[in-house]
């Protein structure tokens, strides 16, 4: 499983990108996208998924 | 290699239709009242030394000195209701919008590429958008390469200030001498209505809450660098019922915790930027508003008339923007820096500057003798070197100086859209043109034709290209002599 990001909601500040530990995140072409082969939900690292915690826009990092 | 030929623009005459030479020479010392410091005499040695290449930080540089941003640091940690990172126009240019985001490495290239060509570069500013000091594994990155390649540019950095006091230590470290904090307000209840949320120690704070732990952290980080010797700018934005009346209070308590300028900008609300405030219709301050304003601020912590908003990727002066001549993919991947341009322009300053700066104590001291109540409002089209150098048809800009029995100085600017984009000028732009420069009581450029000279003056503006290539205060002086038809009184000493 992992998380994704709507777009259309996204404001890219870019904050999730940082908090990521999987290095999951990238700004790709024009719109923040989660790898997710690489995204690992934030398990054992995090109990809540950090892009969810960061995102200023309720409901914009969700499950894929 | 050769070296460079580098000149600034305009000829190095500096007298104009033979006032000077009845004014009287030397005497008075440049007065500032109270704004940016525009020469050596304003501020102590020292200090004239740290900004004294410093397009932001000192008025008089900026005429001569260039400033560069990169957008490496997009993460950010406070939403600001006039602040909406998602959308790029080109034709636009505010703070926090950027065409390109950098990683350090491209960032690197992209600042040798720019210090190869636009001799004027002196500063490398990270301004958003995002927080610097929160992204700051890229802002670090960053300057740790630059400054190895790049050894006397100096580095600038812009925050929110919430977590800027966990690295004032490391600004310290790096030579980082010159730091902007956006402080929009000294009371939580005043920043509710501007940040929705911050994000702090892995938690979303909102409100009240918010603005309280924000506004103790921009204190904090405030008093540090001051202590360590940093010289800080104070920015803030001009929202008109929110906090326009409070930031008397900001530029009080700036100024006590040790503030060297205080940058009062206007509030950009476009509802087409989809910002919080563009959309509930929020408007931003007029004009002579914002002088109105300035005006009434002075006298307390500095104030900074010549700052332009930029975007957060510009480069050049500060009137212009040529960030778009170096977009990434017209840099090779492989670039060396050349110190050459940089070097010689240097040069060419220290001479012009000496000049400069005798021309405008001389204009000053005539100001000041033609013993006038009177004041006028001169707007200039110049394009570097403090000269009066620009065609009208060309300017995105005017300079908006003011001459009073205070002396001359600085006092704003007006954007523009260029009235001749190739061929003949639109009339319509001509409107808009006429309604920047509100409050004006004359234009200056190098050249200007007749009809829309013409078409101005009926509309009850006029424009003179009489003094093209002086310097302004030289032309604003003559300008001042002449409106008022004072002969300037023989030198009594
Ligand atoms: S859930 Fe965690 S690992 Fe996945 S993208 Fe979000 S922050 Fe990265
Ligand atoms: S944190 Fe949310 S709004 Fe910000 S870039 Fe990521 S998805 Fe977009
Ligand atoms: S935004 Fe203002 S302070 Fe920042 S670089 Fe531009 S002119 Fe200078």
């Amino acid at each position: 499983m992992a998380f994704k990001i709507i777009a259309s909601q996204c404001t890219q500040c870019g904050a999730c990108e940082f908090e990521c530990p999987s290095e999951a995140i990238k700004f790709k072409g024009d719109a923040y996208v989660i790898d997710p082969i690489k995204c690992t939900e934030c398990k054992e690292a995090f109990d809540k998924q950090q892009c969810v915690s960061v995102c200023p826009v309720p409901k914009t990092c969700v499950p894929a | 290699m050769s070296s460079p030929t580098v000149s600034i623009e305009g000829p190095t005459s500096t007298t104009s239709e033979g006032f000077l030479a009845a004014a009287k020479s030397g005497g008075c010392a440049p007065s500032s009242y109270g704004s940016s410091p525009t020469s050596p005499g304003d501020v102590d040695p020292a200090i004239w030394d740290k900004i004294k290449d410093h397009p932001c930080f000192s008025e008089e540089a900026h005429h001569y000195f260039a400033r560069m941003h990169v957008a490496v640091a997009p993460a950010c940690n406070v939403q600001c209701n006039y602040c909406n990172r998602k959308y790029d126009c080109a034709n636009e240019s505010r703070p926090g919008v950027v065409s390109e985001k950098l990683t350090p490495d491209q960032a690197l290239r992209k600042v040798i590429a720019v210090a190869n060509e636009v001799p004027q570069l002196s500063v490398l500013g990270i301004a958003g958008p995002g927080d610097a000091c929160y992204d700051w594994e890229k802002t670090k990155a960053t300057f740790d390469r630059v400054i190895r390649e790049i050894p006397d540019i100096k580095l600038c950095v812009s925050t929110n200030g919430l977590v800027l006091p966990d690295h004032v230590a490391e600004l310290a470290e790096m030579n980082v001498d010159h730091v902007t904090i956006t402080i929009n307000m000294v009371d939580p209840e005043v920043g509710a209505k501007i940040y929705p949320w911050i994000f702090y120690e892995n938690r979303r704070y909102f409100g009240i809450e918010a603005a309280r732990i924000l506004h103790a952290r921009q204190m904090l980080g405030l008093e540090m660098l001051s202590a360590r010797g940093i010289l800080t700018k104070i920015n803030s934005v001009m929202i008109p019922g929110v906090n326009d009346q409070h930031l008397f209070e900001v530029n009080k308590m700036v100024k006590e915790r040790g503030a060297f300028l205080h940058n009062v900008m206007p509030l950009i609300s476009d509802p087409a930027h989809g910002t919080h405030y563009g959309l509930i219709g929020q408007r931003g301050p007029t004009a002579m508003e914002m002088m109105a304003l300035q005006d009434r601020l002075e006298g307390g912590a500095k104030l900074m008339r010549h700052c332009r908003q930029c975007r957060a990727d510009a480069v050049g002066l500060l009137g212009e923007d040529r960030g778009q001549e170096f977009t990434l993919d017209g840099i090779p991947d492989d670039v060396t820096y050349d110190a050459g341009k940089r070097q010689a322009y240097r040069q060419v300053v220290a001479h012009e500057r000496r000049d400069h700066e005798a021309a405008r104590s001389e204009a000053i001291g005539m100001v000041k003798a033609t013993d006038s109540e009177k004041s006028l409002l001169v707007a200039v089209a110049t394009k570097g070197g403090g000269r009066v150098n620009e065609h009208f048809g060309h300017a995105k800009e005017f300079q908006v100086y003011e001459v009073s029995p205070r002396g001359i100085s600085l006092v704003g600017h007006r954007k523009v859209e260029r009235y001749c984009l190739g061929g003949g000028g639109e009339d319509a732009t001509l409107e808009g043109v006429f309604a920047a420069l509100e409050g004006i009581h004359i234009v200056l450029c190098a050249k200007i034709g007749n009809r829309p000279k013409e078409q101005l003056s009926r509309a009850g503006l006029r424009v003179t290209d009489a003094y093209g290539h002086d310097y302004i205060e030289t032309a604003v002086s003559a300008l001042y002599a002449a409106e008022f038809g004072i002969r300037p009184l023989a030198a009594t000493a």
